[in-house]
């Protein structure tokens, strides 16, 4: 496949970022600072993202709610235009084929987020399950995105636009915000309440050739505020703390939201089901998987794909793991294959541990999210 | 980096500080490339290494990476600090030595200093 380059790739080599190939898209894993400091600053203070390379899709038609609500585990009939809410979407066997975010922006228009690696295999999807009056159409080579994450990312966004125009409420957008700073001609932004770290925090999204005039004026404006560039290294450490879903990891082809512990999406009451929905529930009730929170209680780091052991045992294996800048100990998820008050009293016992490289490391049951802001 | 050190392929720094004694640490090159490093397990005291032997490892944030011993011999110290402060790796690497080992009878092949910055160039 050809690496393609976000719009911000000449920016990110300029300030030292550290590339790398991620779902086909050449972009900074770290800046300079490190992971540990862009965590903290967006913890603390703020930090910006290049999320360039996540995909967009828009559906338009009268058809387009009944067929969202189809092939989405979640419900949109009551989404109002100016919301959006977060989905998985399945296969028929109740495996995943992405996690996303769809926005309301028309009666009948819809603004879909999804993850640069599925993008093509969501398009492919999506297109085989709507109706034939739903026109889809890709606006991802349109369309740069920034995430503005942190406790000062309000204070930022106020020096960058009106303050009334910005969203006021979690998963709520404004479309045509215009934002600008120190007098510059203003780029034309669609600005949602929303990310990926647990923090207060706004995405924008912009045409794309106005990309890197919005991210100099976004680090200009944040310069005193704490803003700091930030790579997909903290974006990762900062997602697991917060307990949010990496596709590939908690959710995949193999695992179904409801073992990825996320029914509070799932909405089987719907009238006429969705794509995946009897299918799951069969597969939960015969062969129970449950995602559960791991801390680890050793010295170590676990981290994916490593097997969960309860004594001898295998009773799982794990999907994510990494150092926890905030919480200062290593954290992980995983996915077990027992009842989960075995491993919760395993947990008690202190028989649990994860094989680390031949390592049995001691690990502990914990509540998701690791971090919640206080 | 220090000119008087030797640097194996596998990204140590190697100081013989007594004919058959040496400190082993990590090469800027190799803190720099991994990041923010976060853990560290180091051999124990009196264990009997040999040459390419996996004694330990350095964790980032995002990956581990094996320590491998560039000598045979026995390690008589290790550098407990880190165990705390891994961090101290990235700020001096080549003062925050990780082990030393004694009695050494082999060793992989060591580069100089022109010749391991061409190695990490011809890498990197």
């Amino acid at each position: 496949m050809e690496t393609k380059k976000t719009p911000l790739y000449n920016r990110h080599v300029e300030l030292g970022g550290k590339i790398v190939d991620f779902a086909g898209y050449l972009l900074p894993i770290q800046y300079p600072a490190g992971i540990l400091a862009e965590h903290r600053a967006v913890r603390e203070a703020a930090g910006v993202f290049d999320v360039s390379h996540m995909g967009e899709v828009i559906l338009n038609g009268p058809n387009a709610l009944a067929d969202l609500n189809r092939i989405m585990a979640n419900d949109f009939s009551k989404l109002r235009i100016g919301r959006m809410r977060y989905t998985p979407m399945c296969y028929d066997d109740g495996g995943t084929v992405d996690d996303l975010v769809v926005a309301r922006l028309s009666e009948d228009g819809w603004f879909l987020v999804v993850n640069a690696s599925n993008k093509d295999k969501d398009l492919a999807w999506i297109k085989e399950h709507i109706s034939p009056d739903t026109e889809l159409s890709d606006v991802s080579e349109h369309i740069g995105v920034l995430a503005l994450q942190g406790p000062n990312s309000q204070a930022i966004m106020e020096r960058l636009a009106d303050a009334t125009l910005l969203p006021t409420g979690l998963f709520r957008f404004s479309s045509g915000v215009e934002v600008s700073f120190d007098g510059a001609e203003p780029v034309t932004c669609m600005i949602s309440q929303s990310g990926y770290t647990g923090e207060h925090g706004y995405e924008l999204y912009c045409p794309i050739e106005d990309t890197v005039r919005l991210w100099d004026m976004v680090l200009a404006a944040g310069e005193d505020l704490g803003l700091i560039p930030c790579g997909l290294g903290a974006r990762d450490t900062l997602r697991l703390e917060a307990g949010l879903p990496l596709y590939g990891h908690e959710l995949s082809a193999d695992i179904t939201p409801l073992e990825a512990g996320l029914s509070w999406t799932i909405r089987f009451d719907k009238e006429k089901g969705f794509i995946g929905a009897t299918a799951m529930q069969e597969r939960y009730t015969a062969e129970p998987r449950n995602l559960v929170a791991l801390k680890v209680s050793g010295r170590g780091i676990v981290r994916p794909e490593q097997n969960l052991l309860i004594g001898d045992t295998q009773v799982g294996f794990t999907l994510s793991g990494t150092m926890s800048p905030t919480l200062g100990y290593a954290i992980a998820t995983a996915l077990v294959t027992v009842p989960v008050a075995e491993v919760e009293q395993a947990s008690a016992d202190g028989t649990l541990a994860v094989d680390v490289r031949g390592r049995r490391i001691a690990v502990e049951v914990t509540e998701l999210p690791f971090y919640k802001r206080g | 980096m220090s000119s008087n050190l030797k640097y194996s392929k596998t990204h140590e720094w190697v100081d013989f500080i007594a004919p058959n004694r040496v400190r082993i640490g990590l090469s800027d090159y190799a803190q720099e490339s991994m990041g923010d490093l976060v853990f560290v397990t180091l051999p124990e005291v009196g264990q009997e290494v040999s040459v390419g032997d996996v004694i330990g490892d350095v964790e980032s944030v995002k990956a581990v990476s094996d320590l491998y011993s560039p000598v045979s011999g026995v390690v008589v110290a290790v550098n407990e600090d880190l165990e705390d402060q891994p961090e101290l790796i990235n700020e001096e690497p080549y003062s925050a030595w990780l082990f030393e080992i004694d009695q050494v009878t082999d060793q992989v092949e060591l580069l100089d200093q022109a010749a391991y910055e061409a190695f990490c160039e011809e890498e990197g």
